[in-house]
């Protein structure tokens, strides 16, 4: 039976949200073909269980391919034993998330099975038994309809645009040993630095609040701390590119074109004009919230809801009004 | 040290994209063309090592028509040393782009590839670890800063809130990221130079593309937005619609 094979992510031994999102999308993409779900994931001694709730989101089967030294992301020891599983059966399609590590990995297990794959989709429909993939081109001021000629099909789903579903199945959780020699590695990990696992990234954020120029200099960032920090946990902070260029934030936090691409439930743009770089790269937000000085700017056509006004008036307010809401 | 820079000629960044009339290709005409912005930082950065290590050879190669000399030549002015143009046309298929140049980087024998973190085009992240899985070399991916010691790289990579410090060894392929690579202007010097530099060129061996574009669209405008007020006297009647409506407090 032609299988679709969902690889998710965990971190620390904890499944990582975004798996629920492959999933999910597995799911209908084998219910598409009539087909099962294989969930895999890869970890430390026990790791299956981390992944058992995924039956929740639609995985009739998770396996779970467990060795010390695969303990957290390796790109050759990942590659080497995702490439093997994949080729363990009749997968239709491969589908990973398109995080840090999926779209480090999922090249490199395309190129080991020789077929073509497509990246970041934001949509994927099965017609005719045939997988249509779409997927957003420069930045998303296009999208492309592509279909991939190879089986499996390999394709990396942008973060945030994949609606976790439930459609509930008592998973079975299989174990496979990796037979893996970190010795022969030619990549090792010296350090993680920073807040891994506390900070969340911009393009992973389902809240997202970005700065522009019009805040003036960096010391009044935390403006925008304060609203981020209102909104709770799951918010981060973004920047566009002429705060970066100005050195006013990381690179790291710089939304657009050379920058991130980012597809949250709600975004704020703060001061930001709205220049044809950044919108490529938020327009995809579910909800945009706009607040400028200038009633032309440009970042007002893709708003959702905007305010005309200093946005050293109406953030603090509005950081008090979301406080007072939560409470 | 040998390092080879693959590069990529794509609409300047700035450009309003259209589709053109056949859509499934995109209307180039009027479009200025540009060094993709990342493949830019990996310029900068094999720029840099050959800097720090006082030694070394650079070589840039681009997939590409005619046009893409022209990138060539702008890599070539800010300090590469020679080019070699493939001439074929590249496509979606990032597993066929990296075959051809894999084809030409076993000839060259580089110590080390560069290639930008993706394309600004195609935003596909493809290209450069499938050119590590064909040529059989280690890859590290989204680099913001490289050192090198001995014969290993330090790298510096970009992951979700954070930076994980590599290191790989080399020969191996990394791709880059803006970080410490603002990439630097040509100077006059630079561009005469870049006139009398080699610039090689060669068929590609071509791979078709298993990666078929069924069509282009633009993507659909968003509704109609409102503006819900002027100041700080709106900010209440925005947090009701946002949770009311929008359903996202």
């Amino acid at each position: 039976m032609a299988k679709v094979l969902a690889v998710v992510e965990q971190r620390d031994g904890t499944l990582k949200r975004v798996s629920e999102e492959v999933v999910s999308a597995a799911r209908k993409v084998a219910d598409g073909i009539g087909g099962e779900v294989d969930a895999l994931i890869i970890g430390a001694a026990g790791i299956g269980d981390a992944a058992k709730s995924l039956g929740t989101f639609g995985a009739d089967r998770v396996i779970a391919v467990e060795a010390e030294a695969l303990s957290s992301y390796n790109p050759e020891g990942y590659a080497e034993a995702l490439a093997e599983r994949a080729k363990a059966e009749d997968y239709f399609a491969v589908l990973f998330a398109a995080t840090a590590s999926g779209r480090d990995l999922a090249p490199r297990v395309a190129a080991k099975l020789d077929v073509p794959m497509a990246s970041e989709a934001t949509e994927l429909e099965v017609e005719d038994g045939e997988l249509l993939i779409t997927r957003p081109v420069y930045t998303g001021k296009l999208f492309a309809e592509v279909t991939l000629e190879g089986s499996p099909r390999v394709v990396t789903l942008r973060q945030n645009v994949f609606r976790p579903e439930e459609n509930p199945r008592q998973a079975t959780v299989e174990t496979v040993s990796a037979d893996v020699d970190p010795t022969a590695w030619k990549v090792r990990v010296r350090e993680v630095r920073a807040g891994s696992g506390e900070t969340l990234d911009v393009a992973e954020a389902p809240v997202v609040v970005s700065g522009g120029r019009g805040l003036r200099g960096p010391e009044n960032w935390g403006l925008l701390e304060d609203l981020a920090g209102a909104l709770g946990s799951r918010c981060a902070l973004g920047a566009s590119r002429a705060v970066v260029d100005a050195g006013w934030r990381p690179h790291g936090e710089q939304v657009g074109q050379t920058g991130k691409t980012v597809s949250p439930q709600l975004y704020f743009a703060v001061a930001i004009s709205g220049a044809i770089q950044h919108l490529a790269g938020m327009r995809t937000a579910s909800t945009i919230v706009a607040i400028n000085k200038d009633a032309d700017a440009p970042i007002f056509k893709v708003a959702d809801y905007g305010i005309v006004g200093d946005a050293f008036e109406v953030v603090p307010r509005l950081t008090e009004e979301i406080r007072k809401l939560k409470g | 040290m040998k390092t080879a820079i693959c590069i990529k000629r794509v609409p300047d960044t700035e450009a309003r994209i259209r589709v053109a009339g056949d859509g499934t290709s995109v209307d180039e005409s009027g479009l200025k063309f540009v060094v993709s912005p990342y493949d830019e930082f990996a310029v900068e950065a094999a720029l840099r090592l050959k800097d720090a290590t006082g030694e070394g050879e650079t070589v840039s190669i681009s997939l590409g028509g005619s046009g893409a000399g022209e990138q060539l030549r702008a890599t070539l002015a800010m300090g590469v040393d020679r080019a070699i143009r493939l001439d074929g046309e590249g496509s979606m298929d990032g597993l066929a782009v990296a075959r051809a140049l894999a084809a030409e980087l076993k000839e060259l024998g580089p110590d080390l590839v560069l290639c930008g973190m993706k394309a600004a085009d195609d935003d596909q992240q493809q290209v450069g670890p499938m050119l590590a899985e064909l040529l059989g070399m280690p890859c590290v991916t989204v680099v913001s800063s490289i050192e090198k010691e001995g014969d290993t790289l330090v790298c510096h990579r970009e992951v979700e809130g954070g930076t994980e410090v590599v290191e790989v060894d080399l020969p191996a392929v990394v791709t880059v990221t803006k970080g410490e690579h603002e990439p630097r202007y040509p100077s006059l010097k630079g561009i005469m130079a870049a006139k009398k530099k080699p610039l090689e060129e060669k068929p590609a061996e071509g791979a078709e593309s298993r990666v078929k574009v069924r069509r282009y669209s633009e993507p659909p405008p968003r509704p109609e937005g409102k503006v819900v007020g002027e100041g700080a006297e709106a900010v209440p009647e925005l947090v009701r619609l946002l949770r009311e409506e929008a359903k996202v407090l």
